[in-house]
């Protein structure tokens, strides 16, 4: 019964998006908004009928009786929506229909542009209720009707990270097709202005607070679970949630050089474009298996049938731009390369062979395997060596960009903006020295981040008209870029700073790392309902002083055969003391003790990113169409 | 031609010659770190090509061949259905690691004849199941469970 009311639901919303679609490109605006609202009702109800039936165990629901069980806890049961194949997409469908209710009721005062917008998400939602309705159906009927379900793959069962990580990282990917709307919106109708304009970056900005945060998340869960003591392993699954970070973060600042000096409209559109494409890439990388064998993902139909969308939206963006690029028009002109306008052309070139260097290591191992069958992988020693060159350029225009004034400067000013700065470098640089950087990278790093900090805290301290929208903007900015040089700071001193060991003890015995001192008291059994973990004690002493007690664990699961590892990390501002356990036995531990510095940085430098992504979208009291339409002069008398 | 266009022209030029730049770069890097995923019967396939490649061999570990050395180092044969190689591997092995279990190391191989690893995985697969006696891994099977190793 369940499963037959949640695949009428898909049905229907399938039904109608695709009538939102046909209404919208017929420029009807009034049924493409009504189509809208349908679309999104039934696409939220067939949700929530999968997560009723979940919560209770109804195992008549094909969805169901593979991930759900009645031995895990609530938590794990809410959350089991997106812990497997045909749920997360069942998810992503909820997403965007809540993006769509949300983006057709925030731009009801507008009509120009937005029958073409609408029906670009709805073309959107119509392909995934396909998907729902037909490869990746979570509402199958399954009969006889099981008694108790294996639940959701213990790896994610594992962390509480799983409850927020997943629905961000959606929040993020999904949100790429708001912007991606108004700007197939801008193309068609051949200009991108004010109102358009405001509201395609706001909801970039809107999916790129989230993408930030999602990434972030995913490299904390790693972090917490996978055991190996490291965040970032340019896993395909970590560089699909990066790609279209980065080419949105690129739009974001083309966006404001549209604003400022009516130039790079064509790019900035192209950049968008770009960002929903890699979020369906990724979404194609992740959830079709193609990275299990490049020729077992058509054993399901979901791969094939992502990838004829992506391949759909692809030539449709490209042919949309080809022809209509030039209606957009450029208003202005760049004067200077070396001024406030140069940096934004840098950054954005430094962002997109950013954007490119990882998708071709992404690719190229699928791309091979395709031609010729042979399997590989691209090492980590790729990534690094291309992408910290061009995430310390980044850094160091992160700090020069915003101390340059905007348009033609003479060399006197060039003098007086950028010299003084270097003073906070050099103080990092020196700090640095004494705690002990000597990687030429790390201290590099350093020098641009305390010279970008400077940059920041000085224009922070000079203040921002708060009540203008443009003062929320600048302000929002500088808090973002004071979070991304934290980051950047603290995964360049981190990533080089790293020590490890691998220690056998027996219980009363001690280790020492750093300044630890780790003794081992005793494993310990704990009985949980869903799963039996055995527990290393470890007692910390720093010096003299007890510090911490940690517990690094072997989980077993009743699913699986093998246990788990978590491992147990002791934070403080300085650095974590990691310990994950390589096999352990009542009389016996070995552990790999790690020690990193500034690693809880990171994870706070970028919730500062997130938060000044927030300042700069608090919305105005007046309406938004006044406040896009700042003038020059008035930007100017804030520019000291 | 006017200046604009000469700007324009200057552009597209210099812009082209980082693209080609950048391509070159970055193809010698992706070819200096791949990681080549193989079982015994093909690391020996390939011969002399072996030698300093990074490589990720997936197997089953031979029947009394585990010898510990130290706390943190064991030496096992890897075998496929028609090969076999020697792995010295440093670190300590994870809890599950046991004869006739499928592994993945990570490492290269050496002129000695061994094959040197700094990581030793089993890999936490639900659907995969050690294979009965006397019947060999599957090739596509093992090809699976390399890439899942974590």
């Amino acid at each position: 019964m369940t499963a037959q009311l949640g695949r009428l639901l898909i049905l229907a919303s399938l039904l109608v998006a695709t009538a939102g679609v046909v209404t919208g490109f017929a420029n009807n605006l009034r049924w493409t908004r009504r189509f809208a609202y349908a679309f999104s009702a039934l696409m939220a109800m067939a949700t929530l009928v999968m997560e009723h039936a979940l919560l209770t165990h109804d195992f008549s629901v094909g969805y169901v009786a593979q991930v759900g069980s009645r031995a895990v806890p609530m938590w794990v049961t809410i959350v089991s929506l997106w812990s497997s194949l045909e749920g997360s997409i069942l998810f992503w469908g909820f997403v965007l229909a809540i993006y769509i209710a949300a983006a057709t009721w925030l731009t009801r005062d507008q009509a120009q542009s937005m029958p073409y917008a609408i029906a670009t998400w709805l073309a959107c939602g119509s392909f995934f209720s396909f998907l729902i309705a037909g490869p990746a159906n979570p509402f199958g009927s399954v009969s006889p009707v099981p008694l108790d379900g294996p639940g959701p793959n213990p790896l994610l069962q594992n962390h509480i990270l799983m409850v927020a990580h997943p629905p961000l990282l959606y929040l993020g990917y999904v949100g790429m097709a708001i912007p991606f709307g108004f700007a197939t919106a801008a193309l068609l109708r051949g200009k991108l202005e004010a109102p358009l304009l405001g509201a395609t970056r706001k909801s970039l900005m809107l999916s790129w607070i989230f993408l930030t945060l999602a990434i972030m998340l995913g490299g904390w869960w790693a972090y917490e679970v996978l055991g190996w003591g490291g965040y970032w392993a340019w896993d395909p699954v970590e560089n699909a949630s990066l790609l279209p970070w980065l080419t949105a973060t690129a739009a974001l600042h083309s966006v404001v050089m549209m604003e400022r000096r009516g130039v790079l409209k064509g790019w900035t559109v192209t950049l968008i474009q770009a960002s929903f494409l890699l979020t369906i890439l990724g979404t194609f990388m992740t959830r079709s298996g193609v990275f299990n064998s490049v020729h077992s993902f058509t054993q399901s139909a979901i791969g094939p049938t992502i990838l004829v969308f992506l391949a759909a939206v692809l030539i449709g963006s490209v042919t949309l731009l080809a022809l209509r690029i030039d209606k957009l028009g450029n208003d202005g002109a760049i004067e200077g390369a070396v001024s406030r306008e140069g940096t934004f052309l840098l950054n954005n070139l430094l962002l997109v062979l950013f954007t490119f260097t990882v998708l071709i290591g992404t690719v190229f191992p699928l791309v091979v395997e395709a031609v010729n069958g042979r399997q590989m992988s691209v090492g980590r020693p790729y990534f690094d060596a291309m992408v910290v060159p061009l995430g310390v350029a980044l850094l160091f225009l992160l700090g020069v960009g915003p101390a340059l004034p905007w348009g033609r400067v003479s060399h006197e000013q060039i003098k007086r903006a950028l010299l003084p700065p270097l003073v906070g470098g050099a103080a990092l640089v020196v700090i640095g020295l004494i705690a002990g950087v000597r990687n030429p990278w790390a201290v590099v790093t350093l020098l641009f981040g305390g010279y970008a900090l400077q940059v920041m805290f000085a224009s922070l301290l000079r203040g921002a008209a708060f009540t203008r929208e443009a003062g929320r903007r600048r302000t929002g900015a500088q808090l973002i870029h004071v979070g991304v040089a934290v980051v950047m700071i603290a995964i360049g001193v981190s990533s080089t700073m790293r020590t490890q060991s691998e220690v056998v003890l027996t219980p009363g015995q001690s280790a020492t790392i750093g300044k630890y001192k780790l003794t081992f008291t005793g494993t310990e059994m704990r009985d949980e309902p869903h799963r039996v973990s055995q527990v290393a004690r470890l007692e910390v002493m720093k010096g003299a002083k007890k510090v911490a007690l940690l517990e690094p664990r072997m989980n077993q699961y009743d699913a699986m055969r093998e246990p788990i590892g978590s491992p147990d990390v002791y934070s403080t501002l300085g650095g974590d003391l990691y310990v994950s356990i390589s096999s352990l036995e009542s009389d016996r531990a070995a552990l790999l003790l790690i020690t990193t510095p500034l690693v809880s940085w990171i994870w706070g430098g970028v919730v500062l990113m997130a938060f000044g992504g927030l300042v700069a979208l608090i919305p105005t009291r007046k309406p938004a169409t006044v406040e896009v339409a700042v003038t020059e002069p008035r930007l100017r008398l804030m520019t000291p | 031609m006017t200046f604009v266009m000469k700007t324009r022209r200057f552009a597209f030029i210099a812009i082209a010659v980082a693209a080609v730049a950048f391509a070159v770069i970055a193809g010698s890097g992706i070819n200096n770190n791949l990681v080549y995923y193989w079982t015994p019967t093909d690391l020996q396939a390939a011969g002399n090509k072996a030698y300093g490649a990074t490589i990720r061999l997936g197997g089953m570990v031979a029947p009394g061949s585990i010898h510990r050395i130290g706390t943190t180092s064991v030496e096992f044969d890897v075998k496929d259905a028609t090969s076999i190689v020697h792995v010295k591997s440093s670190g300590v092995p994870p809890q599950m690691f046991r004869e006739q279990i499928g592994v993945v190391v990570e490492g290269t191989m050496t002129r000695g004849g061994s094959f040197e690893s700094s990581r030793l995985m089993v890999s936490h697969n639900n659907k995969y199941q050690a294979p009965k006696a006397g019947h060999p891994v599957e090739k596509k099977q093992m090809e699976q469970y390399i890439r899942e190793a974590q």
